[in-house]
């Protein structure tokens, strides 16, 4: 810190004319700062707590989105703005090792706030009681681990696993090779018809499959209404309430095609692109030397596109690990459709133990695991070939 | 070659043709079998199955204003818009200086601050939930059920996959810019703002799509965190998918009013949606 500037007062602007005072630490400027940060986030508090408590005040909703609007994005840059003119307060040597960290420093206090802080207070809940008041040791994975309910969850969870990003990455390679053979126009239209559901919430998807797979209980001279069940009627079956037909975990699959119906077109934009990446001259030399289309798609496409199938095929894979919309709002896990997430939802909020739901949330992070794994590796190789 | 050819020159592959157009149509049936359901009466709707709507009639639009009116979906219309809009801005706000930082600076741990990032963006949300209800609710900050809890949520939970997405961007531009710009004089928070921020506007643009897709559609968080007048689109009409029997009309013109919204974005953004989705925008 320098302590040689007695000599003048410290308000001087600094001049160009004065190369040395750049290394020098500049307190106006530091005391601006940390004002300018201090006064920021309290003025955004306070108006975001007004926004809570006297909404009366603003008139509608309309203009309270609005000034959100305009004080989140604004505080968001005012708030760097000052931190900016701290930093620069500093010594120029400090402030060239300090600049990194404060861009970094806002959007990481909130990733520690919401992810990596919870991550260890849920492992540390997990061996506590129901309200988290009292450590129980293993007590909750005791519970679970005996509970039936707790391993119907796990072995659907499976065979979501093992079924929906398998087709789903099936599908979008199909749909990818087929569509690159059609005219631009029809590719675009295809691809945009297919892609749409990826628009859709999970809960409105249910609404719209609900109208598939719906049971009509109304009269028996009404016609079917559900349109699964029209054309089972049609084909000579018996009208059923399929959303509760266990037989074969037929429900859960029916569940299953709902995510692979929203899922799908997500598969078909990135193989899609990979395939146009494809070379052509590789194709030529292959139709050359004699291969049918068939043995081209095989031998020559599907290695080349190799890499974002692997990618598409982790990415629906945790999707899936974590599903929860659909299963909620379709059964909220009844007729043994249960899966892990919407297990975790109901010991919380429904049952209120804390600790067995967070249990069941360590298991998630654990069979997770392996994919952080997968995910840096992956992130490596990639950096070592830019 | 007997083969008939497309304009430009490829032969026509009648087999894609027909199993495309196939697989459009089933695509496409159960969305459009809500779109034709929604204008039907109740007692129509009850009597037969949509595809029996243009022999049979029975069509109404009062399914609409009674969702809008009745059923409080206008409101949870409103709430939607004020929760998703500043909850897709400020992420990228926070993300781009960190993204800026990750790209052009050079400073210790900086490998493992984004390897970090990685590992975070497939954390399951669910983690969150118990130690935030604790921190936001009325022990705590008591924000619980005000919009800005949820804007806070929604920015946490999007920055790593936001980061991640700028930072692979801004890598692809080129540093002597940077570098000019430096010697030129410019602070870093000045070439942030001239040069990189605008340069990076395409891959914002990806991110803002999706971004305001997972917001509008999340039915988790608002669930949790906003009280039952702030509560979006979405919550109300899992409520009514609840209540089934009574408002079963409105239920179709509901689900279709929450869809109008990201069917606009994702109508009129598509190419954004998908530029983010390919380079590497995907939530874990």
């Amino acid at each position: 810190m320098s302590t040689s500037t007695a000599a003048r007062p410290p308000q001087t602007t600094i001049s160009d004319a004065d190369p040395e005072a750049k290394l020098r630490a500049n307190p106006v400027k530091i005391l601006i700062g940390i004002v300018g940060m201090f006064l920021v986030l309290w003025g955004l508090g306070n108006l975001f707590l007004a926004f809570g408590y006297y909404p009366e005040k603003f008139g509608n909703k309309i203009i309270i989105g609005l000034l959100a609007i305009v004080g989140g994005v604004g505080g968001a840059y005012a708030l760097f703005y000052f931190l900016n003119v701290f930093i620069e307060g500093l010594p120029a040597r400090l402030a060239e090792g300090v600049i990194p960290y404060g861009f970094l420093l806002p959007g990481f206090l909130l990733v520690g706030l919401m992810l990596i802080y919870p991550t260890f207070q849920t492992i540390n809940y997990s061996f506590a009681n129901a309200d988290s008041t009292a450590y129980v040791g293993l007590q909750n994975y005791r519970t679970i681990f005996s509970d039936g309910a707790f391993w119907t969850a796990i072995i659907n969870n499976v065979l979501w696993l093992l079924i929906v990003p398998a087709v789903v990455v099936a599908f979008g390679v199909v749909v990818a090779v087929l569509s690159d053979k059609l005219s631009e126009f029809g590719e675009r239209v295809a691809k945009s018809l297919i892609f749409m559901p990826m628009a859709i919430s999970a809960v409105g998807a249910w609404a719209i499959w609900m109208l598939i797979y719906q049971y009509n209980t109304a009269d028996k001279g009404a016609k079917d209404t559900g349109m699964l069940n029209a054309i089972w009627t049609t084909l000579g079956g018996e009208p059923q309430v399929w959303i509760q037909l266990q037989t074969g975990k037929f429900n859960s699959f029916l569940l299953m095609i709902v995510l692979i119906w929203l899922q799908a077109g997500f598969a078909m934009v990135l193989l899609s692109s990979a395939i146009k990446g494809v070379p052509d001259d590789t194709l030529e030399a292959a139709r050359i030397d004699g291969a049918t289309e068939f043995q081209i798609f095989w031998k020559v496409v599907i290695p080349q596109i190799w890499g974002t199938i692997i990618t598409v095929f982790v990415t629906v894979f945790i999707t899936v690990l974590k599903v929860f919309d659909i299963v909620y709002v379709a059964t909220n896990g009844q007729y043994g459709t249960d899966v892990i997430a919407n297990l975790f939802f109901n010991k919380l909020f429904a049952a209120s133990e804390a600790g067995q739901a967070t249990a069941i949330v360590v298991v998630l992070l654990i069979a997770i695991t392996p994919l952080i794994v997968y995910q840096i590796r992956h992130f490596r190789a990639e950096e070592n070939n830019r | 070659m007997s083969q008939r050819l497309m304009k430009d020159g490829r032969p026509v592959s009648p087999f894609s043709i027909v199993t495309m157009v196939l697989l459009s149509i089933l695509w496409t049936i159960p969305t459009l079998g809500l779109l034709v359901t929604s204008f039907r009466t109740r007692d129509a709707a009850a009597a037969s199955g949509w595809w029996r709507a243009f022999t049979e009639g029975g069509w109404t639009t009062a399914n609409y204003s009674g969702a809008w009116n009745g059923s409080d979906l206008g409101t949870g219309f409103i709430n939607s818009l004020v929760v998703a809009i500043p909850a897709t801005i400020i992420p990228i706000m926070f993300a781009a200086f960190a993204a800026y930082a990750f790209t052009f600076m050079d400073f210790r741990f900086k490998e493992l601050f984004f390897l970090l990032i990685i590992a975070v963006m497939v954390v399951p949300i669910q983690v969150a939930f118990q130690p935030m209800l604790d921190l936001f609710g009325p022990r705590g900050l008591g924000i619980s059920g005000q919009y800005i809890a949820t804007w806070i949520l929604h920015t946490g939970f999007g920055m790593p996959l936001c980061i991640y997405t700028l930072r692979n961007y801004m890598s692809t531009l080129p540093r002597s810019i940077v570098e000019s710009a430096k010697i030129d004089g410019c602070s870093h928070y000045q070439t942030f703002w001239r040069l990189v921020a605008p340069m990076s506007i395409p891959a914002m643009a990806a991110f803002a799509t999706l971004q305001f897709l997972w917001v509008w559609n999340d039915l988790l968080v608002a669930k949790l965190f906003l009280k039952s007048e702030n509560t979006t689109v979405i919550v109300k009409l899992q409520q009514l998918l609840g209540s089934q029997g009574q408002g079963a009309e409105l239920l179709t013109a509901g689900a279709f009013i929450s869809i109008i919204i990201p069917m606009l974005v994702f109508v009129l953004l598509q190419r954004f949606m998908i530029r983010g989705m390919t380079s590497g925008a995907v939530k874990g």
